[in-house]
């Protein structure tokens, strides 16, 4: 990842250079001059929610203090609710319950027009009946502010943006790079405390946008005001913000710096969602030991044995070796050429780990794969929960090791029917594709019964682990499909010892993954 | 001779048709216009209609009730417009449609149905004639008016009226500095079919017992009393005011449009 990382800085670096010059040679003086509060609070969320009227929830409890001058960034996928928090503070929408402060004042209910807050819009909203110059005064004129100083500010952010002499431009004449910068100085001529950004630059082309990000950070480095900025692209976050929100369904994932997010993801959201990653659902097998992909790895993280995980793996940490100095072994089944390295796809069992090197590998070759224990992040999965996948057959029924459970697939899907030619349509009268769909059973592990006579289970395995906790022992039963099964049981088995796991079908619940 | 069929070919019915029903009555129109009685040339026509107290009486006249319909439709219509392109009504178009829904019922019918109520609520229909002729002519053309400006206003980006409150302009200001502004194509538009058939469309007055004399009621009258040639010159006059109208707004039209209207 570096390599990457470390081009882009070279070019930025470069860029800041040249636009500093110009500048110093038009100073601006538009920074905001309470710098005394800095380190103050300028912004605060306080559990704030968004229910729209047809009962959608955009947004649910939703907290946030943001200091003076950061540049904090909400970062989510469409619909996580990052636009309508943003319009929020902006004063477009209202919260259904929650508080919003400005410097410890509650704004909450103010219409947008009474908040020193300014936007700049994704399609820049520019007013097409007027010229450039009416465009960035329009606040101005607002305000009632004398011609002569409107005259002197637009001048000023027009340098700014390195659109001097545009005055006169009609808003259509402009190519959408010139646009957003207006839109951008239409903004910034108001001296807002805070700046709002909704996915600004979502519009521009990838060399556009790649610069119009450098600019930005250099203008907030310029300006001082606070920036908030909204947008889907992991990059782009991790390369502005001070600060960055990751949200997924109206629902903060986690805060904080774009290190912190990148290396240490509260969650398999989070780490799925920045940069690339393995994500392995496992168990803890000892002290500071991880079994996950068919493996068992040392990891720093100390979490308790027989404790659900998920473990994440960036795949510019895996290491490629020989098959047989690797901790698991497995097949290359894709190469791609990506420019500064491969991205190797290695299938390990049921497993598959996205590999990034700067040596090419082989398809088809057998490879070994290490991994240093501080590159094994590994989260906590929420509860004892059993998740496992589950195949679909032939005839839309579900099975697992090869025995069929009675459960419905159609029932699993909202408005699903079967037609008359077999295939199953969803609600939608969409066909349900098979090789897309999975479903994933949890079992509790109070509901799995162990059983000597091993044909007798669903599926079979070794005890490999066995903790004591209070009133029952906890066992972990590895399988041949690589996946551990945790077991709550008042009595005492042997390790090692082989059982059929009795799991009952009503004792199931399944949800459908696409 | 040899006869090539081409995409060409496909305007020759509607160039016939053209020439018979459009470009050749226009030719007569404007040949009895300068002719008198016994087809040699005069201007007498012309000259006539503007030294007429009463033809240039009725021309005035025929403007006032034009004028006073068009703004009376635009008062109407234009509220109604934005809180139906604003709103946030599931079942919009089904709304729209029942303003447009009046036009699909049959003409006659709807204007006698409205002399009806009028003799109801007036007792004489002779007593109020301006008034009725405004009544009358609104309720033609209302719909005529609401769609575009509708169109327009629906088709403005909210972001637009959005932008201009995050400026610091309150709800009256944004409305006039931007939705308003951008709302004028819609509203020449809708102008330009309300104001030029209610300055000829003398068969709602005439329905309505209306003594108003319009152009459209002059012209008819001068051919009832066969005078052709009279009758074509104020048809002549009358073309030229509209396209002399028409002309205006389009000029109007050019500097603000963004997007345009239906219609």
């Amino acid at each position: 990842m570096s390599q990457t990382r470390l081009c882009e800085a070279k070019t930025s670096f470069v860029l800041i250079e040249k636009r500093m010059r110009t500048w110093d040679e038009c100073p601006v003086n538009i920074a905001y001059e309470g710098s005394i509060m800095e380190n103050t609070n300028i912004i605060e969320l306080k559990h704030v929610t968004k229910s729209f009227s047809d009962g959608f929830t955009a947004v649910e409890d939703f907290n946030l203090e943001v200091r003076r001058g950061e540049f904090v960034t909400f970062l989510g996928p469409s619909g996580c609710g990052k636009t309508t928090t943003l319009r929020m503070i902006a004063g477009f929408e209202l919260p259904t319950s929650g508080e919003i402060l400005l410097n410890g004042k509650s704004i909450t209910n103010l219409p947008p027009y009474e908040r020193p807050i300014n936007t700049v819009f994704q399609r820049y909203a520019l007013f097409p009946h007027m010229n450039i110059y009416e465009n960035i005064a329009f606040g101005l004129k607002q305000k009632k502010t004398p011609k002569d100083v409107i005259e002197h500010k637009v001048k000023k952010v027009l340098s700014l943006v390195d659109l001097e002499g545009f005055e006169e431009r009609n808003v259509a004449t402009l190519s959408g790079g010139q646009q957003q910068r207006i839109a951008i100085a239409r903004a910034l001529v108001n001296e807002p405390e805070i700046l709002l950004l909704d996915e600004p630059l979502g519009a521009l082309d990838l060399k556009m946008r790649k610069e119009m990000q450098i600019e930005l950070k250099d203008m907030h480095d310029k300006l001082g005001i606070t920036f908030i900025y909204v947008t889907h692209d992991q990059e782009e976050a991790l390369t502005m913000s001070d600060k960055i929100v990751v949200m997924s369904e109206g629902h903060i994932q986690q805060i904080g710096t774009p290190e912190d997010i990148y290396n240490e993801p509260k969650n398999a959201f989070v780490a799925d969602f920045i940069g690339e990653s393995n994500i392995f659902s496992g168990i803890m097998t000892g002290k500071l030991k991880a079994r996950f992909c068919g493996g068992e790895f040392v990891c720093v993280d100390d979490v308790a044995e027989g404790t659900h995980i998920t473990a994440v793996v960036r795949p510019e940490d895996v290491e490629l070796t020989k098959p047989e100095d690797g901790i698991i072994q497995g097949v290359v089944t894709s190469v791609i050429f990506k420019g500064i390295h491969y991205e190797i796809a290695v299938q390990s069992g049921r497993n598959e780990m996205m590999v990034q090197s700067v040596n090419a590998a082989k398809v088809g070759e057998r490879v070994g794969m290490r991994l240093d224990p501080e590159n094994i992040h590994i989260m906590i999965a929420e509860d004892h929960t059993n998740t496992f996948p589950v195949d679909i057959n032939r005839d839309y029924r579900l099975e697992y090791n090869g025995k069929l459970l009675h459960a419905s697939l159609t029932k699993l899907i909202k408005g699903g029917k079967r037609l008359e030619d077999g295939t199953l349509v969803d609600g939608n009268g969409e066909a349900i594709d098979l090789n897309r769909t999975r479903v994933l059973a949890s079992i509790q592990p109070g509901d799995i019964e162990m059983t000597d006579n091993q044909e007798e289970g669903l599926i079979q395995g070794n005890i490999s682990n066995l903790i004591y906790q209070g009133d029952h022992y906890l066992y972990v039963i590895h399988t041949e499909l690589e996946q551990d099964f945790v077991v709550y049981d008042e009595d005492l088995w042997n390790m090692e010892d082989r059982v059929g796991l009795i799991m009952p079908v009503e004792k199931m619940t399944f949800s459908l993954k696409k | 001779m040899h006869f090539k069929f081409t995409r060409k070919s496909l305007c020759i019915p509607y160039a016939v048709y053209l020439v018979l029903f459009v470009v050749a009555p226009l030719l007569v129109l404007i040949y009895y216009a300068f002719t008198n009685g016994s087809g040699q040339f005069t201007l007498a026509n012309f000259t006539g209609f503007f030294t007429d107290p009463n033809a240039l009486g009725t021309l005035f006249y025929s403007f006032a009730v034009a004028v006073v319909t068009t703004m009376v439709c635009l008062l109407l219509a234009y509220p109604i417009a934005c809180i139906l392109a604003f709103s946030r009504l599931k079942a919009k178009s089904a709304v729209v449609m029942l303003f447009v829904l009046p036009m699909w019922i049959n003409f006659s019918l709807r204007i006698t149905a409205l002399k009806e109520i009028l003799n109801v609520l007036e007792g004489n229909l002779a007593m109020y004639p301006f008034f009725n002729a405004v009544i009358g002519m609104t309720y033609d053309f209302l719909p005529f008016m609401i769609l575009p400006i509708y169109t327009t206003v629906s088709r403005l980006d909210g972001a637009l009226r959005e932008a201009a409150m995050d400026l610091g302009a309150n709800e009256v200001q944004t409305f006039l500095r931007v939705t308003l502004p951008l709302s004028v194509p819609g509203i020449m538009s809708g102008i330009s079919m309300v104001f030029l058939p209610a300055m000829t469309n003398y068969v709602v007055l005439d329905m309505l017992y209306n003594s108003t004399y319009i152009m459209g009621s002059l012209i008819g009258s001068y051919f009832a009393a066969y005078n052709w040639n009279g009758g074509s010159m104020i048809a002549l006059i009358l073309l030229g005011i509209i396209c002399l109208f028409t002309l205006l707004t389009d000029g109007g039209e050019e500097k603000t449009s963004r997007g345009g209207a239906l219609l």
